[in-house]
């Protein structure tokens, strides 16, 4: 449920009373209904679910989450799996890798 | 006289049985038409199949293959039919027009021949604005010409306002099928190579912009256009192509899933190398649609044989309508009749047809 | 599309994965309670990567496939009405009541529109002020606030000729009435990340404690769900049981006041029952009495629905997670998304209909038992 996408405000207007923007979803555009985000600005990112900003997108927290993910390939490098390692210098399938063939037919 | 047809002698014992079919909750217990038997996807396959095809009974009609080849005085000649009711009438990149001309030729370039003439019969609405129509009209001349084919004989009927969305088209049209050429959807085999001819998604989310309840602000345009010239450079390589398709409604999940059926082999995709651009891709994710089971104009699907896949795959980039062509997958001996793709993770999921008209979800 | 492309990378997916594999070290079961994290799993294939012994049970986050058959019998039965320009979103068209849906409805002649958003019902209320223009309002807590907008527009402008057709569900008593099933599996949640960006996330440390399971607050793209299934892992194997946020670019701890205040003057708590599941006490929501006037079922007095249910169909089951939908001895037979028996093989994120889209051909046919490796 809830399919919500983010967008980035490109203008806002106002329509009886009620606060109204233009948002972009990467060359889609809609009129979206900015009444539960009061302070969102133009060029901020939110997520939009049925025509309604429902929250500001965190842009910084993003990025730091896609920064996290990044990392952590790199500290397992440096530190862990073992068994991993060894089977590799063995020319072995890694332990954990024996999944990916099971159930598919590509 | 002959007594007139009663209620009776319709139902009777010829009506079609509804035991056989798969699709009970809509038909059997109230047989009405739903608009999703318009979609492309499962439900008008199944409308064909137990309605149409068993009253008509004929050969070449149960190939099911976009344009009928047919034996006609020594040589042979492609006929194809095709009705346009797509609302808006007007819409970014075209008009009912651009469809009703090139959606004809291009089902006889599907049977690898080049159209030569074409029919065009108007059911119009009471009330149509005359110029709304003219426009249409032009359109069409102008897309015949580009197409390079001849418009020579029409109709014109009027439905009381209220029936007929503006006007409602239906193009037939005839070409001859150059020798040695058998293009059929039961054709293909394992081993043979998917090659889609551009962009997929882009004339169904640029209907789905202009129409009402969703209106969205796109720059994407219907990519209708005539494709005999791009099929005679294919052909050039090899007269020896097995199946082409023109995947309108219902996506190329749809045109890929019923070759598949027809040629009992399983077709097996890479969901990395579909030509999808960004915005429709962006589209789809706003509205919760699958790119592969939204409509194209101006596209065609080609299976060819594994060794002459990269020449024809050449010529076709070389043609100014297949540029963006690409090779998306293969037939497989495993899963005959069904269509797999590899996710961009590594994993398998079916791609199936689109149950009856594609609707935005919020789920 | 930006901040959603980025979520999606395989290679980052590659190194979630790499954690996971390298934490588990026995089986868990996790249930990720929203249906549109059901659908991302099965359309990516995301459950095929997991090490072996990581179940995902899906959960009845589909509001479409809960949606009580009585509602859906009161939907088709206004929707028939002349007078009526009856809207909703697309999920909902297919749907089966107890004879019809509301594409069959609309064949009939009832005026069946799709719209994107229930603003633009309020429009065609205002365009049409002849007509009686009513919105079915499906929906879980993300869902809800739109609605509840709505709602209060509609007053706002004196448009009287709108009413709300309600049937909003709540997460958290789900999760309760799950945790106390006699047969539960699950063993942690993967939370509803759109619902928690408008709820927030308080309603949940109380669930985590008492019922001693993790609770991850998380997202629907690939990476959001696999960084949730690592957090989760990762509790379960320390033995903790807390509340996570493992979607923060959008889910605040307090959720969006602006919009939570909206839902209590528009809406109030009522029990209600879960199509397949039956009643769950306060789980649902029914416009409060300030905005009853706009209540469809008041405004139409529809009539006693004599509901029924196809007798074939485990909807509910599948809905708690009890059985797969292959363990249906109609999934794939009688039941198919062409002719759904169930509301879950309607909806494209109801388990049963990914089973079916996504999954055909690993999954054995209908009424054997034999588990596929790595199914989730």
């Amino acid at each position: 449920m809830c399919l919500a996408v983010p967008g980035q405000v490109l203008e806002i207007t106002e329509r009886d009373g009620t606060r109204i923007a233009q948002v972009d979803f990467g060359g889609v555009t809609k009129e979206v209904c900015l009444e539960y985000v009061p302070d969102l600005q133009v060029g901020e990112y939110t997520i939009v679910h049925v025509g309604f900003a429902l929250q500001r997108l965190d842009e910084q927290s993003a990025l730091e989450t896609l920064e996290i993910f990044r990392q952590m390939g790199e500290l397992d490098a440096e530190f862990g799996d073992h068994w991993g390692r060894a089977a590799e210098q063995a020319g072995l399938p890694r332990p954990d890798q024996d999944i990916s063939t099971e159930g598919g037919t590509l | 006289m002959a007594e007139p047809l009663t209620l009776q002698d319709i139902q009777g014992p010829e009506a079609p049985s509804f035991e056989g079919w798969t699709c009970p909750l809509p038909l059997r217990d109230s047989p009405t038409i739903v608009m999703g038997h318009g979609g492309g996807g499962a439900m008008s396959g199944e409308l064909v199949e137990h309605v149409f095809l068993p009253s008509f009974a004929d050969a070449s009609l149960a190939q099911l293959g976009d344009s009928a080849v047919l034996e006609l005085h020594g040589g042979r000649v492609a006929f194809s039919t095709d009705s346009f009711v797509v609302r808006p009438l007007f819409f970014p990149g075209g008009c009912i027009g651009d469809l009703a001309v090139n959606g004809t030729v291009n089902d006889l370039a599907m049977s690898g021949a080049q159209a030569l003439f074409l029919s065009a019969a108007f059911i119009l609405e009471e009330g149509t604005d005359v110029t709304r129509v003219g426009a249409v009209a032009q359109r069409m001349g102008d897309a015949a010409t580009r197409a390079g084919v001849r418009i020579v004989t029409g109709d014109t009927k009027v439905v009381e306002s209220g029936h007929g969305d503006g006007v409602y088209i239906n193009t037939a049209g005839i070409g001859v099928v150059p020798e040695g050429v058998d293009i059929r959807p039961d054709r293909a085999e394992p081993g043979d190579v998917v090659i889609v001819s551009g962009h997929i998604g882009v004339h169904g989310i640029a209907i789905m912009s202009v129409r009402e309840g969703l209106e969205f602000g796109t720059e994407v345009l219907s990519d209708s256009q005539p494709l005999g010239g791009l099929v005679a450079a294919m052909l050039a390589v090899t007269p020896d192509l097995h199946v082409l398709r023109d995947p309108t409604r219902g996506g190329v999940a749809t045109s890929l899933n019923e070759i598949a059926r027809a040629s009992g082999v399983g077709i097996s995709l890479d969901e990395r190398s579909l030509p999808v651009p960004e915005v429709v891709a962006n589209a789809c994710a706003f509205l919760g649609l699958d790119p592969l089971q939204v409509a194209n104009e101006g596209k065609l699907l080609a299976f060819v044989p594994r060794e002459k896949a990269d020449e024809v795959l050449a010529a076709m980039r070389a043609h100014p309508f297949g540029s963006d062509a690409a090779i998306i997958g293969e037939c497989v001996e495993d899963h005959p009749g069904m269509v797999s793709a590899r996710t961009g993770f590594g994993a398998a999921r079916v791609v199936d047809l689109p149950i009856g008209e594609q609707l935005p979800r919020i789920c | 599309m930006k901040y959603l492309d980025e979520f999606q990378d395989p290679a980052l997916a590659e190194r979630l994965l790499d954690d996971i594999r390298a934490t588990v070290t026995r089986p868990w079961a996790m249930m990720e309670v929203c249906g549109g994290q059901t659908h991302s799993i099965i359309r990516h294939g995301l459950d095929q990567l997991l090490p072996e012994g990581i179940e995902l049970i899906h959960g009845p986050g589909c509001p479409v496939c809960v949606t009580p058959l009585e509602v859906i019998d009161k939907a088709l039965e206004i929707a028939a009405r002349p007078d009526v320009i009856f809207c909703s979103f697309g999920d909902m068209l297919r749907v089966p009541g107890s004879e019809k849906d509301l594409f069959r409805v609309k064949s009939a002649g009832g005026d069946v529109r799709v719209v994107y958003s229930p603003l633009d019902a309020l429009n065609l209320a205002r365009e049409n002020p002849d007509r009686q223009v009513v919105f079915f309002g499906i929906g879980f807590e993300t869902t809800a606030p739109p609605n509840a907008m709505t709602v209060y527009q509609a007053r706002k402008l004196g448009i009287e000729n709108f009413s709300l057709l309600v049937s909003h569900v709540r997460v958290p008593p789900a999760i309760e009435a799950i945790m106390t099933s006699p047969v539960c599996r699950v063993q942690a949640f993967l939370a509803a990340g759109h619902v928690c960006t408008v709820m927030g996330m308080g309603e949940y440390p109380g669930l985590a404690e008492r019922f001693g399971v993790p609770i991850v607050v998380t997202g629907f793209e690939p990476l959001d769900i696999l960084e949730g299934i690592r957090r989760t892992v990762h509790q379960l194997e320390e033995g903790r049981h807390e509340v996570e946020n493992a979607y923060p670019r959008v889910v605040a701890p307090d959720g969006n006041p602006v919009a939570i205040k909206m839902l209590e003057d528009v809406f109030e708590v009522v029990d209600r029952a879960w199509r397949g599941i039956g009643m769950i006490p306060q789980s649902g929501w029914r416009l409060s009495e300030r905005y009853r006037e706009y209540d469809a079922e008041e405004r139409f007095r529809v009539g006693d629905i004599q509901t029924q249910e196809s007798t074939v169909c485990r909807s509910g089951e599948v809905l708690q997670g009890l059985i797969k939908p292959h363990e249906c001895s109609a999934f794939g037979t009688l039941c198919t998304p062409r002719n759904p028996l169930g509301a879950t093989m309607v909806s494209s994120e109801g388990a049963c209909a990914a089973y079916y889209l996504y999954r055909r051909m690993q999954v054995p046919a209908s009424g054997d038992p034999r588990e596929v490796s790595s199914v989730g």
